[in-house]
């Protein structure tokens, strides 16, 4: 990877102007792609309740906005996000493998996977253990994500690559690449609890490795940025770099996702203000 | 399946996306009905006229003056009255301060600029808010800062201005070129009689202005406009001490022929027929990117643009793969539209002559590759285009075509990579993509060329100098280097 290039393309993409019915497009295709996620010590079950009903319908006095994609959680809140989105085509997805540090034996994390699968998520998050991938212990890196996907069945398996961490864009498309071959269907960048999660350029860098292995293989591969992607003006941008880097086909939440915890009212907000011609105050948009 | 099975019952997912049009506002620049010719701080009359169009749609923009030998007299002795009558006199860090003065109001003006440059030119809207202008402001503020620095930029030389500089600039960066042209002029001391590109002289004009706004003494630079015979006038007028010309091989050549023993200086910066080489160690998503910003940025008008490309053989495959891929999303079209990537080609003429040298690479036996993309009907368009199965020998990888088309070769060995891309009659730019530091080091020192880009292209900043070898010209543009050619130096 050449960064200086890297960086400048993922600017130059940035630039892109999307206005009017191709803004609208693009706020509610950001919507059916999002991960709506609370990954809190504090959350409770009434916090998940809460953001459930928000995950089906995010905009009560608009029936028209779709609902999000998943609702991410912790695992000891999956059974009830579960309970709450059952029937409502909103999935649930659960961080798993001692989440964020992923510095846990790896029985504890295959167990940990296993109660998630079996209390109902539909898609495991997973974080790869960036001790042993920094010391160069790839094949480790590599069994460990194979035997998360093995333990997690049907479950749609997320590999994070905890980008900020790993520190260049060589290691970003190596992890990259090592996550697809172990049989991620999902590469993810960040677990959102580091400063300098998801970037343009290192989603760029990711989406290259993506389209390598497509050309390569067929194989067709999701991507989730994540972490630090709180405006509306940001999630056109990386639905913009998405488009132009791996195509329309890729334009749907079965192969892309956001994930977010305060997105969501931005781009409601936003929509709300393409539809209507003016800014609403924040009261209007519910926070859950 | 089973996954799209599940999602049934959510909005279906679309096919397509089209970005709405995001049209940059026009009227934030006026353009006059008619312009005369800025001759000592003031607009003369034209004697004779002619029309300046928009190469997007050929749309009528102005009337502007050709103008004649007399009327570039007159320029000149308005220049020549002001060399004498102060400017060369005046205190070096008053010089820097008009310098200053004209580089602020370009930012301040910068999008009647970049409209106006998209308007006339062709170019995108991107590439003239993002690239011209900003250059072009960049070049005034630099040479601002030498303006009184003169003595230890050249140690115990003596540095003084030559006199009147007659300045011949192209159509492919106006604003820019002007801005190359005057700023380190006028820094040096100088005093300037500018004529922009015939297709392209509303920038030049609207210039003017700037430099009223500048408050910059009469005379100091005038600006004529016209085509060839205008250009010839200046560069035969008696009163001018120094040339510079930016534009054709075969026109600077000519030129070189008029001052054989007028004692006349000349600088040139002419043609280029670059070669872009791509290593099997490279980055290649970001190397194909160099590769489009090398030979796409402003529709391939650009002299050192990398037409040629040479590919190590090993990775010829995806690099043509990954390449007719980035090409398929290029966004040709509109100017002014804020998405476009691929502009108009600058004029009629030039859209013929890329018509006839892409014709030629056909005929000769390469093979062509365009993207899918439709051209607006009116106006001059090309379309990106690629040769495969290119030979060293075939016009289109020796001739300067000047348009968006490139030419793919291979090679084997780094050797190989030197011999071809020296084996041209240009040498003014190349590009090296290597992740291996001491092969770029390698290729550089080997490469006749005048700028060696390494892992990037098209990279330009006013410190650096520019400028070629052989038929690409001489003299250097940029940097202290750029201050040589208007300064006499003891």
């Amino acid at each position: 990877m050449d960064a200086v290039a890297l960086e400048e393309r993922a600017a130059s993409l940035a630039k892109r102007s999307i206005k009017r019915e191709a803004k609208v497009f693009a706020l509610e295709l950001a919507i059916r792609m999002m991960d709506l996620t609370t990954l809190e010590g504090q959350d409770t079950p009434g916090k998940i309740a809460a953001l459930a009903s928000k995950a089906v319908r995010p905009d009560p006095s608009d029936p028209q906005i779709p609902a999000v994609a998943a609702l991410c959680v912790y695992p000891n809140l999956v059974p009830t996000a579960v309970a709450r989105l059952e029937g409502t085509g909103v999935k649930v997805a659960s961080v798993a493998t001692a989440f964020p540090s992923g510095q846990s034996p790896l029985e504890a994390k295959l167990e940990e996977v296993r109660w998630v699968v079996d209390r109902g998520a539909d898609e495991v998050d997973m974080v790869i253990d960036r001790g042993a991938f920094l010391s160069g212990r790839y094949a480790k890196v590599y069994d460990e994500i194979v035997r998360v996907k093995e333990a997690c069945g049907d479950a749609h398996l997320k590999v994070i690559l905890e980008v900020a961490e790993l520190g260049t864009y060589d290691n970003v498309r190596r992890a990259s690449l090592l996550a697809i071959a172990a049989g991620a269907d999902f590469i993810k960048t960040s677990t959102g609890k580091l400063p300098g999660a998801a970037t343009l350029p290192v989603t760029l860098c990711m989406l290259e490795a993506i389209r390598d292995v497509y050309e390569e293989t067929g194989r067709m591969v999701g991507m989730k940025p994540a972490g630090g992607i709180r405006q509306a003006k940001q999630a056109v941008q990386y639905l913009v770099q998405l488009h132009e880097t791996l195509g329309v086909n890729w334009l749907t939440p079965d192969l892309y996702r956001i994930g977010a915890s305060s997105l969501l009212n931005d781009v409601l907000m936003q929509l709300r203000k393409e539809r209507t011609g003016i800014y609403q105050s924040a009261d209007y948009f519910t926070v859950d | 399946m089973t996954d799209l099975e599940r999602t049934r019952e959510r909005t279906p997912v679309p096919k397509d996306w089209t970005y709405a049009p995001a049209p940059e506002a026009r009227d934030i620049v006026r353009i006059e009905k008619r312009y005369g010719h800025y001759v000592g701080g003031d607009w003369i009359e034209p004697s004779e006229t002619y029309t300046t169009i928009s190469p997007a749609s050929e749309e009528p923009l102005a009337e502007v003056g050709q103008a004649s030998v007399a009327e570039v007299a007159r320029a000149v002795d308005a220049a020549r009255n002001a060399f004498g009558n102060g400017w060369s006199e005046i205190s070096p860090s008053e010089r820097a301060k008009y310098l200053f003065r004209i580089a602020r109001i370009l930012q301040e003006r910068s999008r009647e600029f970049a409209v106006l440059e998209s308007l006339n030119g062709g170019k995108p809207i991107r590439e003239s808010r993002d690239v011209d202008v900003p250059l072009s402001a960049a070049h005034f503020f630099y040479y601002a800062g030498w303006a009184d620095k003169l003595e230890y930029a050249f140690p115990n030389r003596r540095p003084r201005p030559i006199g009147v500089a007659g300045q011949i600039i192209p159509w492919n960066f106006p604003l820019l070129m002007l801005a190359w042209k005057i700023a380190p002029a006028l820094a040096a001391g100088n005093t300037v009689v500018l004529k922009p590109a015939e297709t392209t002289p509303l920038s030049a004009l609207l210039f003017c202005d700037v430099l009223r706004q500048a408050e910059l003494p009469p005379g100091v630079v005038n600006i004529v406009t016209g085509d060839g015979r205008t250009g010839a006038a200046i560069v035969e007028a008696d009163g001018v001490d120094k040339v510079a010309f930016t534009g054709s091989t075969e026109v600077g050549k000519a030129i070189q022929r008029e001052l054989a023993g007028t004692g006349k200086r000349l600088t040139l910066e002419l043609g280029g027929k670059a070669a872009n080489i791509i290593f099997d160690d490279a980055a290649l998503d970001q190397a194909v990117e160099g590769i489009v910003n090398g030979i796409y940025f402003n529709q391939g008008h650009v002299c050192c643009a990398g037409s040629r490309l040479l590919v190590q053989e090993s990775i010829y495959e995806p690099v043509v793969e990954k390449l007719k891929r980035r090409l398929a999303t290029l966004r040709v079209g509109d100017p002014l539209d804020k998405n476009t990537d691929v502009g108009a080609i600058n004029s009629k003429q030039q859209l013929e002559k890329i018509q006839e040298l892409v014709a030629s690479g056909e005929e000769e036996g390469a093979e062509i590759y365009q993207p899918p993309c439709r051209l607006p009907e009116k106006g001059y368009w090309f379309a990106p285009t690629v040769f495969t199965n290119v030979a060293q020998s075939y016009r289109i990888a020796q001739e300067e075509i000047f348009g968006p088309v490139l030419s793919i070769l291979t090679f084997r060995t780094p050797e190989e990579a030197v011999e071809k891309a020296n084996n041209t009659p240009y040498g003014l730019s190349a590009g090296v993509w290597t992740e291996k530091g001491s092969r770029i080091l390698w290729m550089a020192e080997r490469l006749r060329a005048g700028v060696v880009w390494a892992n990037t292209y098209n990279r330009f900043d006013p410190s650096s100098p520019f400028g070629g070898y052989k038929e690409s010209g001489f003299g250097r543009e940029g940097g202290r280097h750029g201050l040589e050619p208007y300064l006499e130096l003891e």
